[in-house]
């Protein structure tokens, strides 16, 4: 045996107290879905996990009237420090039950533990944490004095990262005084549903967030509800183009976090070793299921050859495998229906000529999985340079000069992040400028902290999650000019 | 630049073999220089997150039991102080030779390492224990030399250093660069002294003992600097490149010894050739020994493993290692105790 054949060493699912099947969390309790119910799996194994109640139209209702209940009767009469510790009880819970969390994460979305340990889950604590330390201080927000509250938020999350993208929609939300209806997504309900539990432990007020499970009528059910007050989604440019025609004209507050076909620039004077790193944890990073992911690489062409051979060997060195094994980097595709979406495109990609190199790896004989793959040799006007995959799918493109490289990066409908590479602090600034992306990051990618703003421009979405910024979403401005 | 500075940069250095095949014949101080300064930057925080995303491989069960015996063997048992004794030399050599007395199948390590003046007495003791081939084939015996640790002193004095102990009968000289010069960027003294030092190891029969080149990347300060040291050192003629000395802090690091591993692993691209590795010094734990395992493993493969191409320069490891390792053989945790001091 060879070092490298490193032995099993699998989290134990042990931590886990799952029911059979869970109800819809309304009003403080787990009560029966009216839809039919549906099952979610492991997409690793294709096993069945738990039975989910699934929310028919009237089990909408009634999750936005025991929000308006409770945001009439007590959320919005707690001061904001009562909303504070609410909210820091709730991040401690999720620090003492992390490794559970990050287990249920794994198991039902199949990314790798190491990321949900290490990055899904303390990301979740702290986007509570820092929000909870808002709840009291939003007259400095920048919103005017005692900027107010909306009333009742729909939220609408994806299954790319179930848990995070909950705290990044709720932690805000309640800190600002809404009440919160929210559906996961249908394929990864599970850390929600113990995330209800918590909410239990921590003793919130019964109706301050509702958790309805369900699928895409559910989720339009709850947009179109004609007494919520706010609706943010995250998810497909596709839908959220459905969503804003029809709230259009309704006086929700609208939020959109959409998708994105990011441009990872490599310039030739780059830290060469760690601009490898930074493209692979920029597209291979949860399995390309990212929206901001560095899903273009724009490359400089003198360093073209090198980049490529250079991230080919560290590709073959990536561990494709059980997502709760612990020395696995490259977890399952979600679904069966975004593993066909990946294949075809890829296989787009490859009959509209450009080169397709894919790892070598030994994939599961169950479950759904994609090798990490190049493509090279692509041209602006392919179809995989300029749509989103949502997979393990890197487009390899060049660019000759600065000035090429931005023109190239801001040619896409989307404009959600961007990346730039290079070891000269001048040419991040003067690149980062021209860059019509929400966020830029400079020799890192995929990073991310709750004090920092996320969002995008164009087909991306609008508004922003995350820091001060992301506040103004749920919090209706008191400044002068303000609609009173 | 005045006119001798400028005569100087423009002398041809002494012809070492891969620096003319990679740099050409018109090797000068520019040349060199031009070409260091070339090296792709290193960004710290990159490569600092790199290594700590390594330093979180799990390795257990017989990935484990594997890895302790193979740090075993890539050990350089190591005794380098002003109180070393023949005696002291003498147990340091019985315990690499027989690491665990409980164990006969524990490994012998890769070599021990001892000042110059005591190459005499490693040199009796593992003769002692048999004879001068199976010597050969086991236990190495590793000198320090060219003024170590601090490396201030004249050429003179670093050449006799070295030749005296190869003298002697060390098969491996570890000498240290003159980080003076290289900071101030005198990059040709750096690489002259390390050719001389080369020739310094060869034998009267036209062999040579096997030169590591030690950085003290803890008093270089940057990863370009080490990046840039390791280039210099293996264009003049290093077989190894090695982190420290262990008597500056800090001393080998998980960062500093992948940047190295990448060096490395970019030369052996660039020209087929296996140059080695050593991090020396702080490593005490077999958990952080095996982090390194991983990041030599991960970075230039597996066939790095061996002790021709990758060292540990360590003291207390051993003793962790074999704790660990009964801990393995009989599921419970012994002691201090139960393994030899020396």
């Amino acid at each position: 045996m060879g070092f490298l054949e490193y032995a099993p060493s699998p989290e134990s699912t042990a931590i886990l107290h799952l029911k059979k099947s869970y109800g819809l969390f309304i009003d403080g309790e787990f009560r029966k879905g009216h839809g039919k119910a549906f099952v979610t799996i492991s997409p690793s194994t294709e096993e069945r996990i738990a039975d989910i109640a699934n929310a028919s139209e009237a089990d909408v209702d009634a999750a936005v009237k025991a929000a308006r209940r409770a945001y009439e009767r007590t959320w919005s009469k707690l001061s904001g420090a009562d909303r504070g510790k609410y909210l820091f009880r709730i991040a401690r819970l999720v620090q003492e039950r992390a490794r559970e969390l990050a287990v249920a994460e794994s198991l039902d979305n199949g990314k790798p533990i190491k990321e949900s340990r290490d990055v899904d889950v303390p990301l979740v604590a702290a986007w509570f944490f820092y929000y909870a330390g808002w709840a009291d201080k939003l007259d400095y927000a920048g919103l005017g004095p005692a900027p107010a509250s909306l009333g009742v938020a729909a939220q609408v999350i994806p299954w790319n990262f179930p848990l995070l993208m909950l705290a990044w929609k709720i932690a805000p939300a309640l800190a600002a005084g809404n009440t919160v209806v929210i559906k996961p997504a249908e394929t990864t309900p599970l850390s929600a549903l113990i995330f209800a539990e918590i909410l239990q432990q921590a003793e919130l007020p019964p109706g301050v967030v509702n958790i309805i499970t369900g699928a895409g009528d559910t989720g339009s059910a709850l947009v179109n509800h004609p007494d919520v007050n706010k609706v943010a989604f995250t998810g497909s440019t596709e839908v959220g183009r459905l969503i804003a025609k029809s709230t259009a004209g309704s006086g929700k507050k609208l939020t959109l976090e959409l998708g994105g076909k990011a441009a990872n620039i490599v310039f030739d004077d780059a830290p060469i070793e760690e601009a490898i790193e930074g493209i692979v944890n920029g597209i291979f990073f949860n399995q390309g299921h990212v929206c901001c992911a560095g899903s273009r690489l724009l490359v400089q062409e003198n360093v073209h050859d090198e980049v490529v051979d250079r991230l080919k060997t560290r590709l073959s060195t990536l561990r494709l495998g059980d997502p709760l094994d612990k020395n696995t980097d490259i977890g399952a595709i979600n679904s069966r229906a975004q593993l066909d979406r990946i294949r075809e495109l890829s296989d787009i990609g490859e009959s509209e000529g450009a080169d397709r190199w894919t790892a070598e790896c030994v994939i599961p004989d169950k479950g759904f999985w994609f090798a990490p793959t190049i493509f090279t040799n692509v041209e602006a006007s392919h179809r995989i340079a300029r749509e989103e995959i949502f997979g393990p799918v890197l487009s390899v493109l060049t660019f000759r000069t600065p000035a090429e490289a931005v023109a190239k990066a801001n040619n896409t409908p989307y404009g959600l992040s961007a990346g730039i590479w290079t070891d000269k602090g001048s040419k991040i600034l003067a690149v980062a400028d021209q860059l019509r992306a929400g966020v830029v990051w400079a020799n890192t990618f995929n990073r991310f902290d709750p004090s920092s703003p996320f969002g995008g421009y164009k087909e991306s979405g609008y508004g922003r999650e995350g820091g001060r910024h992301g506040l103004a979403a749920y919090l209706q401005s008191s400044g002068w000019g303000a609609k009173r | 630049m005045n006119a001798t500075e400028h005569a100087a940069a423009h002398t041809a250095l002494a012809p070492a073999e891969r620096a003319l095949d990679l740099i050409g014949s018109d090797l000068t101080e520019t040349t060199l220089r031009l070409h260091l300064e070339g090296l792709s930057g290193v960004d710290a925080a990159g490569l600092e997150q790199r290594a700590a995303g390594l330093a979180t491989r799990s390795i257990k069960t017989t990935s484990k039991a594997l890895a302790l015996d193979t740090i075993i063997r890539l050990i350089d048992l190591t005794t380098l102080e002003g109180a070393d004794t023949p005696g002291k030399v003498h147990s340091l050599v019985a315990k690499a030779m027989n690491p665990d007395a409980t164990d006969a199948t524990v490994p012998r390590v890769a070599a021990v390492c001892v000042y110059g003046d005591m190459v005499p007495y490693a040199v009796e003791a593992l003769g002692a224990a048999g004879t001068e081939s199976q010597r050969h084939e086991g236990i190495q015996v590793a000198a320090v030399a060219t003024a170590f640790p601090s490396g201030r002193a004249s050429l003179a004095v670093k050449l006799a250093d070295t030749s005296e102990a190869v003298a002697a009968g060390a098969d491996e000289i570890d000498m240290v660069i003159d980080r003076g010069a290289f900071l101030s960027g005198r990059y040709g003294l750096v690489f002259e002294q390390i050719v001389a030092v080369k020739e310094a190891c060869r034998r009267p029969d036209g062999s040579y003992a096997h030169l590591k080149v030690i950085l003290e990347t803890g008093e270089l300060a940057t990863y370009d600097n080490v990046r840039r040291a390791s280039w210099l050192a293996i264009l003049a003629g290093a077989d190894f490149i090695k982190t420290s000395t262990g008597k500056v802090s800090p001393a080998a690091t998980l960062p500093v010894t992948l940047l190295m591993l990448e060096v490395v692993r970019d030369w052996h691209r660039l020209t087929g050739e296996r140059i080695g590795v050593k991090p020396a010094g702080g490593i005490r734990s077999s958990k952080d020994a095996i982090r390194y395992l991983v990041t030599v493993a991960e970075t230039v493969g597996e066939e790095w493993l061996k002790p021709e191409l990758f060292r540990f320069g360590a003291s207390s490891l051993l003793n962790d290692v074999l704790l660990q390792r009964q801990k393995l053989t009989t599921g419970r945790y012994s002691g201090a105790d139960y393994v030899t001091m020396d």
